[in-house]
This record gives C-alpha cells, structure tokens and sequence, in this order.
C-alpha cells in the first residue's frame, strides 16, 4: 500500500505546485507586463473616469443611444459581477413575451420605422454582456437615434460604419458593431439635449 | 450563407489538420524511448521522479497501473474537495468568498477529477482564486493527463507481445503534464490574454456607466461591476484538457473568457486538438499510420454529421420570430436565425459548431446556451454525447473508447464471417468482449438510470426551468452530460441541490472510473498475448470499409439505447414547434 500512497501524495503535491501555483502566476507576471490593457479587462478611460470595458457591453434604453442585445443577468441587465443567459427553451413562453416587450419598446421609441427589427435586437445574448450588435441591427435605430440627438441620419449611419468590425481575416466570425463606442463617439459629436 | 457556412467550418478543420501530424510525432516521441528536448525538461523530469520516490525504468502490469492511477485520482480527489470546504480562511480570496457547501463541493471535486468539469455553481461567484488556480486548474491538468496515461497503456497492450506489463503510470502522468500540456497551455494563455482575456490577481473593476439605469425598485444604478481574475491560465487548460469549466459562469460565451472570432477559433481548436493529434500517435505506435487516419476520419465524418443538423437547424431558426415580423434571415448585415442565447461576434455558425465540437470532444465549455437552442439543434449535442464521447471524446479517453468500439466492430464483422476477430494482430477473446461490453453499458445505464430517477422524484423535478418536453429535455442531457464525463448543460436546470450535486456527482465518478478499470484490463491482456499473422481472412481495419463499419456500429449503439428517450424531449418539442 505505501509503495502507492507515497508517490501518489507526492504527486499531488508536486503538480499543485507546479500547475497551480508556477503556471498561473508565470502566466499572469507574462501577461501583466507585455499586455496590461487587455489582462485587467481592456477598460476605456475618459477624462480620468473608466467608462467601462471595450468587451462588456452596457444596458441603453434612452432613444438617443443605440441599444445592445437583450440581457438576462440579474438583479439588473449588464450585471457584468454575474454573467449568465436567459436558459429559454424555444417554446418557452416567457421567450414570446419577453420578445414581444423589446418589439413594443423598439416601436414605441420609433413609431415611424419601416425596417423589419432584426432578431439580434429582440433576443438576449448567451453572455447577458455581448458588447455587440449586428450592423443590420445597428442600421435599424439610425433614425431613432439622429431624430432622439438632432443629427443628420447620414451622419449618425457613417459613425456606425466607422464602428463596424468585419470578420477578422474577412472570414472569421460574424461583422458587428460595438454599442458602447459606438455611443460614446456619438456623445462626443453632440450630446443628448 | 452557404458559402459563410463552409468557409468558417472549412477553416476550422484545416487548421487542425495542419496540427495533426507534428503534434502527433512529438507525443509519440514524448512517450518512447528518448522524449525531446531532454536538455530542458530532462533535468525537471528526473526531479519528479526522485520527489516522487519511483524508479521510472520499473514497469507495472495493468493492476499495478490501475491502483497508481486511482490512489492519485482519490487523494486529488479529497484534496479538491477540503480545498473548497476551507476557501474561506485561506488566502487569493479578495471577494472573501464563503466556504462552499459538501454536496456542491462533492460535486465540483468529482467533476474535475473525472475530466467532466459539470459546474453546478457560477465561478465567478463561488470560487476563490486560490480554489481556481489551486484546485481546479491542477485537476484540468492531471485528469487530461490520467486520460492519456491510460491511452498510452491501451496502446502498449496492443503493440507488445507476451509481456505482463503495460508502463509505469508515474512516468505517463509526468510526461503527459511536463511536455504536452503545460507548453502548449502557456503558450495559448498568452495568446488568448494577447485577444482580451483577462489574467489578474486583482479584485473586480468598477465603472461608471455611460448611461445610468433606474432598477425595477425604482433606483438609480450608475456603476458597473466587472468580475476579474486569473482567468486565461485556466481557459488555456480546460479547452486542451477537454475539461470545460469555465472561469465565468457563462464559460467561453462570457466576452473576458473568448473576445474575439480569433480567440473563438483557438479555443474550439484545442478542445479537439491533443484527442485529433493522438490519432496520429496510435498510428506511429503501432507501426501503421493508416490506423490512426482511419480512426480519424471516422471521427471526422461523424462530427461533420452533426454539425451539419445542427446548424441547419439554428439557421431556419424558431417560427416565432417570423409570426412577430422579426427579420431572422442570414445575410451581410446580420447573422440571422435562432440568436436567442448567443453573442453577436460568433452569430450561428461558430456557436452551432461549437457546440457539436465541445460534445464530440468530451470538452462541454460552451460559447452559447444550449438550453436555448431549436429542439434539433439541441439534439445534435446530446447524441454526440450519448454515443459514449468517442468522438474525439476526452484527451486519452475519446481514442481509448473508440479503439474499445474498434474492437467491437471486429468481433462483429468476425461474426458475420465464422472467424475468431483478431484487431492490430491480436486475438480479441471472450474476456476482451466481456470487458468491452462493460465500457459500452456503463454509461448509457447512468444516463438513463438517472434520467428515470430525477423525473420520477420530487427533488429531481422541483428546479426544471423550462416545461413540458423541453424539461425533460433538461434533465436528460444533464444525466447524458455526467454519465459521459462531458460537462456542457442545458443550463437552465438548477443543479446545484442536494439531489443533483449527489447524483450527477456519482454518476461522474462511476463512469470515468469504471471505463477506465476494465480498459487497462483489455490492455493488460492484450499485452499478454502472442502476435499472430496476417491471414488472407483478417479483416484490414484502415479501409474505408473499416471505416464505414465502425460509423455504423458507434451510432448503432448509440441509437439503439437513446431514441425513446430522444423522443420524449427534443423529438416531441420539434413536432411541437412546427404545429
């Protein structure tokens, strides 16, 4: 029995130290030093203040700001302490309604828009902190967003195609816009009356 | 959209493939007579091995190996799971955690010493850094390693002729860890950090939010909290490891554990890219690399399946959204389909592949919520795990099940034909059978012993999240996900209680603990026996008849036992769905 216990404690021991201890701190001493922005969360400071992360996106509901994905996390969305989704099944009816409820807020903020909503707007992200839309979901609140600020809606349309990533490589992943550049660059060109 | 389709799952897999052949030759070389670069890692190898107390030249026959390798996964074990009880009073724990409580740390402790990393509880909320790095990183990294130690076992018993031993267990977990996957998890770490993923002994960051929220209790919100953390050093590992559990509790779709469609890309690659190469590795082992490829591309062609079903079905999406006027068709502008409980930058097709990559492999991090998908969808990732995570499977443990399915499907082809099954010039016998119909059943009556189980008790039922069939669904994969040491959730079922944390605890151990025994046994005898010649009657296993035999027996089995449990959850739900 002792010809197995022995190296099996020692064992233990060892890889603890050697993948739980050497490993992670080598990684993070690395990665402090030759990335530091991106290791402590890749904030945006503006004028001395960190206005957030350029990966975690924030909740928006004034008209005068493009609005993100649904989100799901709780007590409040954007909860970036606790990420979590929505966990609805397809014929969940809690996904009609909560569906509905964003369709009713998109219309109600923009009664006049005839573009059909696109299906990013209306459904909670994985994350409950995409920082991201798509761009048809970014085109669709132009008009809300220029009348909400009193810009042009050409000028508010090439902010958001200033603010459109394309897949990395023109192949990998999905093109999309990030909501909270996107808006802090709209604060910058005129802020909301 | 088609052309997007094949693009993004034509790049993933070339990649791999380019992978494939050096990183197989270097762990062959790892596990042979003279591993390299011996001037750097031969002198901390040898220091191992004294603080160990072993002679790494000793040899041990299969039950020598067998207890090595439990006495180090019970004391890990009992390790992991003090660790936890105790977080609170020990240090690396700026959010002053509490402890956590015995059945979830039951749980936890059996999830990471199976290679399961099933995560009932959120991280970013319930583990300290010191129980992240020191417990469940060291676990990502000795079970994946366990798992290729047995591999590497099996492999002896098949090449060796009328020997009693199969290695020393020592020396394969040693040399699993030091040359495999720490290099590799290092240099991805630093990538991955490169992309935005964070790695800091910091506490959280706080933000002030652009626009203030007002909370359903009528107050003002204007800050952010953004949980930090050590978090690439351990993502590098559970993807290479197939282990899984993420740093954050909503794993590789939280946007600090996989930012970016790169990061996105590297990730899915190393959960299938050591269970890919080690193909390679069986075919140099055995002195025939057409073994490995056919091995591979069985694997290949299964996923690809897969695959196929279940973005094709995430892509035609939910009708719901078409009876609201919601536009959900794919083009230029939108990723379009069912994007309910997935991220914008990975949109159908990366999360849907994915999510079959993450269950062929027995990896199950995941990039969107399962629980979210279309009823197909969601059944593409539990097949894959019901046929026995063997494609691809766990680091060691997906290519050991798919040599014991190998042996399996000569047998049966030598019983078409009235001849002994021989696999690789061994006999294949009644205790080989015997053993292999254990490693075949252990799983699939867990999975469904629990299911029964869960859905006819209150407990059990009490925390389903969504009703009707899609529940059953719920607890049906949790059970598969357990019983097949996968990991992934359709995470809506509330699974850290009592009743849960118990029985998907048991079932974890149960059956990473119990396919490994009889493996090593098949090992041990097949390295007893005598080659014997190649006949004009032995069955060549590197054609693509092979091949096709053993897609057919895998899914044969695996339909056999799993369609009418499949049809109470995701079958009835997709006839329900299209009423």
């Amino acid at each position: 029995m002792r010809t197995f216990l022995r190296p099996a404690l020692a064992a233990i021991i060892i890889f603890s130290v050697l993948t739980g201890i050497i490993y992670p701190v080598l990684v993070t001493a690395i990665a402090q030093v030759a990335f530091p922005s991106q290791a402590n969360g890749s904030l945006i400071e503006q004028a001395g203040v960190q206005r957030g992360s350029a990966l975690i996106g924030q909740q928006f509901d004034q008209a005068g700001y493009f609005w993100g994905r649904l989100s799901a996390t709780g007590p409040v969305p954007y909860n970036a302490a606790a990420s979590s989704g929505s966990n609805y099944g397809p014929l969940n009816p809690s996904l009609a309604e909560a569906v509905q409820a964003r369709i009713a807020a998109l219309k109600a903020a923009d009664p006049n828009n005839p573009l059909p909503i696109p299906v990013d707007l209306v459904t909670a992200s994985a994350s409950g902190l995409d920082p991201e839309i798509s761009p048809a979901a970014a085109l669709y609140q132009v008009q809300r967003v220029a009348t909400a600020r009193g810009l042009t809606q050409s000028q508010v349309q090439q902010l958001v195609e200033q603010h459109t990533s394309q897949p990395t490589l023109g192949i990998l992943g999905e093109p999309r816009v990030n909501v909270l550049q996107l808006n802090m660059a709209l604060d910058q060109i005129k802020a909301i009356d | 959209m088609i052309s997007n389709i094949i693009i993004q799952i034509g790049s993933f897999l070339l990649v791999l493939l380019a992978c494939v052949i050096p990183l197989g030759r270097y762990m062959a070389k790892v596990y042979g007579e003279t591993p390299p670069m011996q001037r750097f890692f031969g002198p901390i190898e040898r220091l191992i091995y004294r603080l160990l107390g072993i002679d790494a030249k000793t040899e041990m026959n299969w039950k020598h190996y067998a207890v090595a390798l439990l006495g180090f996964n019970g004391v890990g074990l009992l390790l992991l799971y003090g660790l936890q009880r105790v977080q609170a009073w020990l240090p690396l724990n700026p959010q002053q955690l509490p402890a956590i409580s015995a059945d979830s740390a039951f749980n936890t402790a059996a999830s990471f010493v199976s290679n399961t990393n099933w995560q009932g509880y959120a991280g970013e909320t319930t583990m300290s850094y010191l129980t992240q790095m020191l417990g469940l990183t060291v676990q990502n990294f000795v079970s994946a390693a366990t798992g290729m130690a047995v591999l590497i076992g099996l492999i002896r018993g098949i090449t060796r002729r009328s020997s009693s031993t199969i290695g020393n267990f020592w020396v394969d977990l040693t040399r699993s860890t030091l040359y495999i996957l720490l290099p590799l998890s290092l240099v991805l770490s630093l990538v991955l950090v490169s992309q935005g993923v964070v790695q800091s002994l910091n506490t959280s960051q706080t933000i002030e939010l652009l626009q203030p929220i007002v909370n359903v209790d009528g107050q003002t919100i204007s800050q952010q909290t953004i949980a930090l953390g050590p978090a690439a050093s351990q993502i590098a590992i559970k993807q290479l490891g197939t282990n899984g559990g993420g740093f954050f509790n909503v794993n590789s779709a939280h946007p600090l554990e996989n930012p970016t469609p790169l990061s996105n890309l590297l990730e899915l690659l190393s959960i299938v890219l050591i269970p890919a190469a080690l193909c390679y590795t069986f075919g140099i082992m055995v002195g025939d690399k057409r073994q490995g490829w056919a091995i591979l591309a069985t694997m290949t062609i299964i996923l690809l399946g897969f695959t196929a079903l279940a973005v094709g079905a995430e892509q035609a999406g939910n009708p719901l959204y078409q009876k609201l006027g919601i536009d959900d068709q794919a083009s230029a502008l939108q990723a379009g389909g069912n994007m309910e409980g997935k991220e914008t930058r990975f949109g159908i097709v990366n999360s849907a592949l994915w999510a079959t990559v993450t269950t062929a492999a027995s990896n199950g991090s995941v990039n969107s919520m399962h629980d979210s998908y279309t009823p197909l969808g969601g059944l593409a990732p539990m097949v894959l795990m019901q046929l026995g995570e063997v494609v691809f499977g766990g680091v060691g443990s997906g290519l050991y099940g798919m040599l014991i399915f190998a042996i399996i499907t000569v047998f049966v082809a030598g019983l078409m034909v009235g001849r002994t099954p021989e696999y690789l010039g061994k006999k294949i016998e009644a205790f080989e059978m015997k053993m292999a119909a254990l490693i075949i059943l252990i799983p699939c009556v867990t999975t469904l012993l629990i299911t029964a189980i869960a859905v006819s008790s209150d407990a059990g039922k009490a925390t389903v999240f969504n009703s009707g069939a899609h529940g059953f669904s719920e607890v049906l994969y949790a059970a598969t996900s357990a019983a097949n040491n996968n990991g992934s959730a359709f995470a809506g079922l509330g699974a850290n209680t009592p009743f849960y944390n118990t029985w998907l605890g048991i079932a974890m151990l149960v059956s990473r603990f119990w396919l490994i025994i009889p493996t090593l046994a098949i090992a041990g005898g097949l390295a007893n026996k005598k080659l014997i010649p190649q006949s004009a009657g032995t069955l060549p296993t590197h054609t693509p008849l092979f091949v096709g035999l053993l897609i057919g027996v895998v899914l044969i089995v695996g339909a056999l036992t799993f369609i009418p449990a499949l049809a109470l959850g995701p079958i009835v739900e997709h006839l329900l769905m299209s009423l």
